[in-house]
């Protein structure tokens, strides 16, 4: 699909249009123009998506299959070992009442695996050249060495003074309680934790169903552990034990897995539940937000003061809508981002828009190369997920559960450490001037650079030739003024960082 | 930057229209996207959905003060109808939850009929007040619920095309 080597200016407007031709080798130009991709295609975060956009969950989902292993085998063997004897010899309600808690559980686990959990948007670039404005307007000229001041917006909640921080990624300011998630890369509403469990971060949309789908399975848990003990009782009361055992083998598989998920499972509803009724995040907790240690005046100012209030709240509150229109169609005027999808490569699909090579495109473009190759830096923050009990809490809000659901904090840093990222983008602007905007981030292979043209080719191509994620923004030329001086005065921001 | 169809065809290819103002493709044929307004949330209550009422300075020759405000007042009542956490939104909580969320297949959450609702009202303001001044509302549920949008248009036929940079330039003139 690439054609390594190309490095002419001429060649490359060429090479963007067989790009795109051959992307799609049936279709002809005049049919690709009308094709049109639904949202999801074009996700700019990490998720994976499935039946056409209808189900999203994380990139990494092999413990989710693990989960669905676990509680398929162990009620399967319950429903064919157990339940016959049980259902005979004492009632058939119990089946009944196994087979309501097995579907509802499963129920719940696959609506908080597969929804989405509260994802925002990134910000469309308008939105986003409006928060930077706002910004220097709010900290004022920057000179030669000037580091800017953390991005944070403070705002005051019910008496309680909270600060916003800027997403670097999303371009925007998040809403209070949410955060980042690094494994997904999205911003999630009301974010409690990504659960490796469940395939998928647990924020505002699909908590309820989380926290359904742990306090079920304590149930289903308990209720198999249960009568498993009660049939092999029953069993050796008549065949003596040895053999009550060697009659129903699976007997003991199910008692080992129940004995060892019911300490975890059961302390994390009960953790849950205490979150729930104090209207918490598992964010919140581990940061210690709200608690009195930090001030005697602080409080949660998301709490109504009232366990049942809360409760509800949480529960039995309304359900906001998705926000990310997953199976909504990419309009065809808007510039897209260029991102990976599900793993593959996804260039956008726009028509090319036939501008003048100029100085002007060229100063643009080469401060979105730029953004993009300050952004994948950001993302390079290593993750930790901790697994096991007894691990010490760590400042920035990585911890692990006394249980099976590891949290990852949220990954999104604030200023101060994200800085050496943004050096690094700043030496990258030292190293090249302004004409050479095609020169790409240091992890694209050497041979694919093209050398500096010395009339620069639209920024299209140069965005083409990235594997990793790069705002391929285009804008129309009645705007072009307005981003010309945003971008000159990006590349003074970055050289001066 | 337009962010809908610029042609009859191209609206009619679409499989869903949010703006289909027909005197606004007049507008849009005609003007200029001289900028764009953005009036951001306002959190001091909460997450609860509400956007600041005050007035932006560049909308201040292209609408009266109390209009703008109505119109805001308005969408904040709405969202605030939508997420108001009282008998209606339990009682749907608990049907929900007692047939698995599965009841959500047939019927509309409270959310998304308010959504709906206020999809109407931004497209008859619109209409009736926005699209005669230049100017347009783009529905905040399409920008994550972060902020409200309102592009801005400068005819053509006017030479006034400084009115929409001159805004960038005095805060980027260092």
């Amino acid at each position: 699909m690439y054609l390594k080597g190309e490095n002419e200016p001429v060649r490359e407007c060429q090479y963007n249009q067989i790009c795109t031709r051959t992307s799609s080798p049936m279709e002809t130009p005049h049919q690709k123009r009308r094709k049109v991709k639904r949202k999801w295609q074009v996700f700019p975060g990490r998720n994976k998506f499935y039946c056409n956009g209808r189900i999203m969950m994380a990139k990494q989902t092999g413990v989710f299959y693990l989960t669905m292993v676990l509680i398929l085998v162990t009620s399967g063997l319950f429903f064919a070992f157990d339940c016959p004897f049980l259902a005979s010899n004492l009632t058939p309600a119990i089946p009944a009442i196994g087979g309501v808690l097995f579907f509802f559980v499963m129920g719940m686990l696959l609506r908080a695996s597969f929804s989405d959990p509260g994802v925002l948007p990134r910000a469309t670039p308008d939105e986003a050249a409006d928060i930077e404005r706002q910004i220097d307007a709010a900290n004022g000229p920057s000179g030669p060495g000037y580091r800017p001041p953390p991005r944070t917006r403070e705002v005051v909640i019910n008496g309680q003074t909270v600060k916003l921080k800027y997403c670097f990624t999303c371009k925007i300011f998040r809403p209070p309680r949410a955060s980042h998630c690094s494994l997904c890369d999205n911003c999630v509403e009301r974010f409690d934790h990504h659960c490796p469990w469940v395939g998928n971060c647990v924020g505002r949309r699909n908590y309820r169903f989380f926290y359904l789908f742990i306090v079920s399975l304590s149930f289903l848990t308990l209720f198999i552990f249960a009568f498993v003990i009660t049939h092999v009782i029953l069993r050796s009361n008549r065949t003596g034990f040895l053999s009550a055992l060697k009659d129903s083998p699976a007997s003991v598989l199910e008692v080992v897995v129940c004995f060892f998920s019911v300490w975890s499972i059961v302390g994390l509803s009960g953790f849950h539940t205490y979150l729930i009724s104090s209207n918490q995040t598992t964010n919140e907790d581990i940061k210690g937000s709200w608690s009195r240690k930090r001030g005697k005046d602080n409080y949660n100012p998301y709490s109504y003061g009232n366990i049942l209030t809360n409760c509800c709240s949480a529960l039995c509150g309304p359900m906001p809508p998705s926000l990310i229109d997953r199976r909504g169609f990419v309009e065809p005027d808007t510039p897209q981002p260029v991102t990976h999808s599900n793993g593959t490569s996804v260039y956008s699909s726009n028509p090319v828009h036939s501008h003048v090579c100029d100085q002007d495109q060229c100063i643009q473009s080469t401060k979105f190369v730029l953004q993009a190759a300050a952004t994948p830096l950001l993302h390079s923050q290593p993750q930790v997920i901790l697994t096991g009990a007894g691990a010490p809490t760590l400042p920035e809000g990585k911890l692990s559960l006394g249980g099976p659901c590891t949290s990852v904090g949220p990954g999104q840093p604030s200023l101060p450490s994200s800085i050496p990222s943004l050096t690094c983008a700043g030496e990258l602007l030292a190293l090249r001037d302004t004409d050479a905007h095609c020169r790409h981030h240091h992890f694209i292979s050497p041979e694919e650079t093209p050398s500096p043209p010395a009339h620069p080719p639209p920024p299209i191509p140069c965005a083409a030739h990235a594997a990793h994620v790069h705002p391929a923004q285009l804008y129309d030329p009645a705007s072009q003024d307005s981003l010309h001086e945003d971008s000159v005065r990006g590349l003074v921001k970055l050289s001066s960082v | 930057m337009l962010s809908g169809p610029r042609t009859a065809t191209d609206r009619a290819n679409l499989p869903y229209c949010h703006e289909s103002f027909h005197n606004l493709q007049e507008l849009r044929h005609s003007a200029s996207l001289a900028n764009k307004v953005f009036i951001q949330r306002d959190y001091s209550e909460g997450t609860v959905c509400k956007f600041h009422t005050k007035f932006p300075s560049e909308l201040d020759s292209r609408i009266e003060r109390t209009l703008f405000e109505d119109t805001v007042k308005t969408l904040n009542n709405f969202y605030a109808e939508a997420e108001k956490i009282g008998g209606q939104s339990y009682l749907e909580g608990c049907l929900a939850c007692a047939t698995a969320y599965l009841i959500f297949l047939c019927i509309e959450t409270r959310y998304e009929k308010v959504l709906k609702k206020i999809s109407r009202y931004i497209q008859e303001q619109n209409e009736k007040i926005y699209a005669p001044r230049g100017l347009l509302i783009t529905d905040p549920v399409e920008r994550g619920m972060r902020v409200i949008e309102i592009s801005v248009y400068e005819d053509r036929g006017s030479s006034g095309s400084t009115s929409g940079s001159s805004s960038t330039t005095s805060s980027s003139g260092q």
